[in-house]
């Protein structure tokens, strides 16, 4: 029997509407219980309100538990994994919702197996949504909106996909819910079974147990019986001293498969025996030009060489190989029509930038956060501080470049690709493809990171169209200059500061502008911190490049800029950087706790070899607070990161381990930014094109990381990808700081080094 | 045709010599463990060994593999399934994020431990700088390496148990 057959619906699914959402539960042919939540999370807000169910006006979070009759439980998640552990993190909660062992837990992305869950029980559970159409919304790493966001899973021919993940929306509404459920309902068929009270059975280890009978019996032995009972209104879920497997290392499920060669990711995929073709793309280098014109007389002759198409928007070579493709493109010489920014460069840019906050000055551009009166509590201020600060565009450079494997032949759509939205490049497939959106198959990969690149559907519309046009089943990869060069770059700012410190060193006025639309909108804000009086403003300007979310998005710059100033104003306040944020974090404990536990993690105070410096940096985003100590050595020509000292609050670390891992990572990719990193710009163009000149952290300059984690809210959960990045780069700007005197305004660090 | 050896077993190719070693062993052998990161030698992604070395497969064409053994990350477990010591120990560090560097950095760390038993934390640095982890996880790495080595011991000792089982 097929997957498919096996996993067909024996009859329809029982379902209901409860206080928390909808579940639902049915046997599978073979005896497999399965049970589906959709969740309402909640009172959407403005900013959610068009992605979500049209007409209900609901997000949904869904989540499927299957019970098999081996005994062993999968969890379906509606989610890819790209590194961030989430799903196994997901999973885990399940299963100590349900009492199963972690051993006997798996873990499988809801759209590899579409046939899995029959359209008609899918709809049941689902019902319709859509993704988000704004690519830079910020996506998968983490929820944001105020918690409540989720993209929402939306009904696509039998398959369920979503672009979001999140413990703390699919994991904590969701799969926790599934598994109370399904732990009640069994629950229920024991007792009946064996007809004695629900209350006496116990379960452990996904077994039932009767303790003055001594009967048991396996979850998979009353499967079918669990999905006879009453669908239960509120399952309870645990409380944090009940937790078992929750708050605990328990051990990834897709890391064996990243050992040996057998993860699949999207450069990997495509249809088991067909001949694949390779096609090599290039985009024009400035945006909103085309190609004009292509000479591709070398190329024609070179081996291999199937197809070459000028596309309009990107030329491409179809070949043997995708070697063969890319050498052939590299012949190809190619003129582009003509845009109003050929001659821009990045000190053109800057130059403008600068000139939008000039137009704004004191008190214009649009309003952001507005308390107490900025202005003249600085004309009163007894000391008066003022810094500008500068950050460039950065690339994604996810390890594995964009690329998409597509084949399109009678009407349908078959696409491999690394997506962190896999709805919205489904329907970039089905444009491309000229099919319907419903008759595009998205086939699930591991991502080769994502760090919001991944948010875009347009390689995949690249792929269907090169498939459609040229007949074959084409595997199109992007060169690591392809890559770098058409990102959707984290955007570059300018920030202007003026503080005011009354005559005891306390800060009492705060006046920002900058130049982004920020993502999410608390990015700059400082209401943590105890200052009565408060502008923050936006100016407005016309970014050169595609804008994207790029790893906590405009938290990666406010970091560094609101950390920056925040030190510059302690030390001519006279204070220690520690104690000087002790003070203004008075009225927000969580956050004092955070960098309380940084500080003494790193020994705050203590003497330090000559030539090192350490400094402090907190942010807070996506719900959870990160603070950061660097430590810096100066004694070398350039500076040396030494060590990081990381202590975060995500309300509640479901898997410490994974939550410490992305510590780490997140960590890695600001230092690596705020070190060496920029994206400049000359005639328009982008002037990086791979590792060489857009440099990436490396083992030999990575330095200690440590983390410590507090679990300050456990019924408030907060992202883990994102956060540990904003503080990266102040923490070491301040170490250098206070190593040798020198401010860093402006990143990355090794420009000012060079 | 190009005659090369891939992880113990003979293979007759039928591509342009000059073609790199990354793109005839994934296109054509369909082995797609190794991964293509850069193109040009500077991230690692696509390291296999030869006769035991590494070697940049994006960088190295097909001909200079001939008569040579070539390894792979399909071909670093015992040939009984046996994960290496380095592989457990990737395991047991929980070392992978997107896990799209890793069989590179496996291939790295393999080819360190067999030169050098009891690699120094210096010594680790200048032989794993080759290759680029974009997830950032070189202090999980070091350690695993570490581990595989017998210098440090394994953070989940249970969880590498349970991989090998
Ligand atoms: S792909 Fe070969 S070193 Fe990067
Ligand atoms: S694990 Fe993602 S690049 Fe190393």
């Amino acid at each position: 029997m097929s997957d498919a057959e096996q996993n067909k619906p024996e009859r329809s699914l029982a379902a209901k509407w409860t206080r928390r959402g909808f579940i639902g539960a049915g046997v599978l042919t073979g005896g497999a219980l399965v049970i589906g939540v959709a969740v309402r999370t909640g009172n959407p807000i403005g900013k959610l309100k068009p992605i979500v169910a049209p007409g209900d006006g609901e997000a949904l979070v869904n989540s499927w538990v299957k019970i098999d009759a081996d005994n062993i439980v999968t969890a379906i998640v509606p989610h890819c994994e790209m590194g961030q552990g989430a799903n196994s993190t997901i999973a885990q909660m399940l299963a100590d919702e349900m009492d199963v062992s972690w051993d006997n837990v798996r873990v499988m992305d809801a759209p590899a197996d579409g046939n899995y869950v029959s359209q008609h029980a899918a709809r049941m559970f689902v019902g319709p949504g859509t993704l988000p159409d704004k690519p830079n919304a910020v996506g998968f790493m983490e929820p944001t909106y105020d918690g409540l966001f989720t993209q929402v899973a939306k009904l696509a021919s039998a398959y369920i996909t979503g672009g979001s993940s999140s413990v703390r929306a699919t994991g904590q509404n969701g799969m926790r819910i599934a598994g109370a459920a399904a732990r009640e309902m069994l629950v229920a068929a024991a007792a009946k079974e064996w007809g004695v009270p629900a209350g006496e059975i116990t379960t452990a280890d996904g077994v039932l147990t009767h303790g003055s009978s001594g009967k048991t019996a396996t979850y998979a032995s009353l499967a079918a019986a669990a999905a006879e009972q009453e669908l239960p209104n509120a399952p309870r879920i645990k409380s944090v001293d009940e937790y078992k497997l929750m708050g605990t290392a328990a051990p990834r499920k897709d890391i064996p498969l990243k050992v040996d060669g057998s993860a699949m990711f999207g450069v990997d995929g495509g249809p088991a025996g067909e001949n694949l073709r390779y096609a090599a793309v290039k985009a024009p280098p400035v945006v909103g030009s085309s190609v004009a014109s292509i000479d591709a007389s070398t190329a024609k002759g070179m081996g291999g060489v199937l197809q070459i198409l000028n596309m309009g928007d990107f030329v491409a070579v179809v070949a043997d190989s995708y070697w063969q493709a890319q050498q052939a493109l590299n012949t190809i010489k190619t003129t582009y029509t003509e845009t109003e920014i050929d001659d821009l460069d990045s000190e053109q840019m800057f130059a403008n930038y600068a000139a939008a906050l000039d137009e704004a000055g004191e008190s214009g551009g649009s309003s952001k956060a507005d308390y107490g009166d900025a202005s003249d509590a600085f004309a009163n201020a007894a000391k008066k501080v003022e810094a500008e600060y500068r950050v460039p565009f950065l690339a994604h450079a996810t390890m594995e470049p964009m690329n998409c494997t597509a084949w399109v032949r009678d009407g349908k759509c078959d696409i491999w690709t690394g997506t962190q939205v896999p709805l919205m490049s489904r329907d970039g497939a089905a444009e491309g493809a000229g099919v319907s959106a419903d008759n595009v198959t998205m086939h699930t990969v591991f991502l080769g990171g994502g760090f919001g690149r991944r948010l875009t559907p347009e390689y995949a519309n690249q792929a269907a169209r090169l498939a459609k046009a040229t007949g074959y089943p084409i595997k199109m990869l992007w060169s690591r200059e392809e890559d770098t060069a058409q990102d959707f770059y984290r955007p570059a700012d300018i920030s202007r500061f003026t503080g005011g410190l009354d005559e005891n060193g306390k800060l009492v006025s705060w006046n920002n502008i900058h130049c982004t639309d920020d993502e999410p909108a608390e990015a700059p804000l400082v209401e943590f911190y105890d200052i009565p009086n408060v502008a923050i403003r936006g100016a407005e300007v016309e970014p050169p490049l595609r804008l994207g979310a790029w790893r906590s998005v405009a938290h990666s710059q406010h970091g560094f800029f609101v950390e920056s100033f925040v030190d510059e104003l302690a030390h001519e306040a006279g204070k220690d950087p520690v104690e000087f944020r002790r003070e203004l974090l008075a009225n927000s404990p969580r956050h004092l706790a955070v960098l309380n536990g940084a500080a003494k993690m790193a020994d705050w105070g203590s003497e330090l070899p000559e030539g090192h410096g350490r400094g402090i940096a907190i942010a807070r985003s996506f719900g959870s607070i990160v603070a950061e100590v660097a430590e810096v050595d100066m004694t070398g020509d350039k500076p040396r990161v030494v060590k990081i000292y990381c202590c975060v609050d995500a309300g509640f670390a479901m898997n410490p381990d994974g939550l410490a891992a992305q510590m780490e990572s997140g960590i890695v990719y600001g230092l690596t930014a705020a070190l060496y990193d920029e994206i400049t710009i000359k005639n328009g163009a982008v002037e990086q094109s791979n590792f060489h000149d857009y440099h990436m952290m490396r083992m030999d300059d990575a330095p200690e990381i440590a983390v410590q984690i507090i679990n300050g809210a456990p019924d408030n959960l907060g992202g883990a990808g994102e956060p540990g990045l904003p503080p990266a780069a102040a923490a070491v700007t301040n170490a250098i700081f206070a190593a040798n005197g020198q401010r860093i305004r402006e990143l990355p660090i090794a420009k000012h080094f060079a | 045709m190009v005659k090369i050896s891939v992880n113990g077993k003979a293979e007759d190719i039928d591509v342009d010599p000059a073609m790199p070693l990354l793109w005839a062993v994934r296109e054509q052998l369909g082995m797609t463990g190794t991964k293509f990161g850069c193109g040009i030698a500077q991230c690692g992604a696509c390291t296999m060994h030869l006769d035991g070395e590494p070697i940049r497969s994006c960088s190295t064409p097909i001909s200079a593999a001939e008569g040579k053994e070539i390894t792979t990350i399909e071909g670093i477990a015992d040939p009984d399934g046996t994960l290496s010591k380095v592989q457990q120990a990737w395991i047991s560090e929980q070392v992978p994020q997107c896990g799209y560097c890793q069989s590179g950095q496996i291939m790295s760390a393999t080819a360190l431990l067999r030169q050098t038993p009891r690699p120094t934390d210096e010594q680790i640095n200048a032989y794993m700088s080759g290759n680029v982890c974009r997830c950032g996880m070189y202090g999980r790495i070091r350690k695993a390496i570490k581990v595989a080595a017998g210098l440090e011991t394994a953070t989940g000792a249970d969880i590498a148990e349970e991989a090998s089982a």
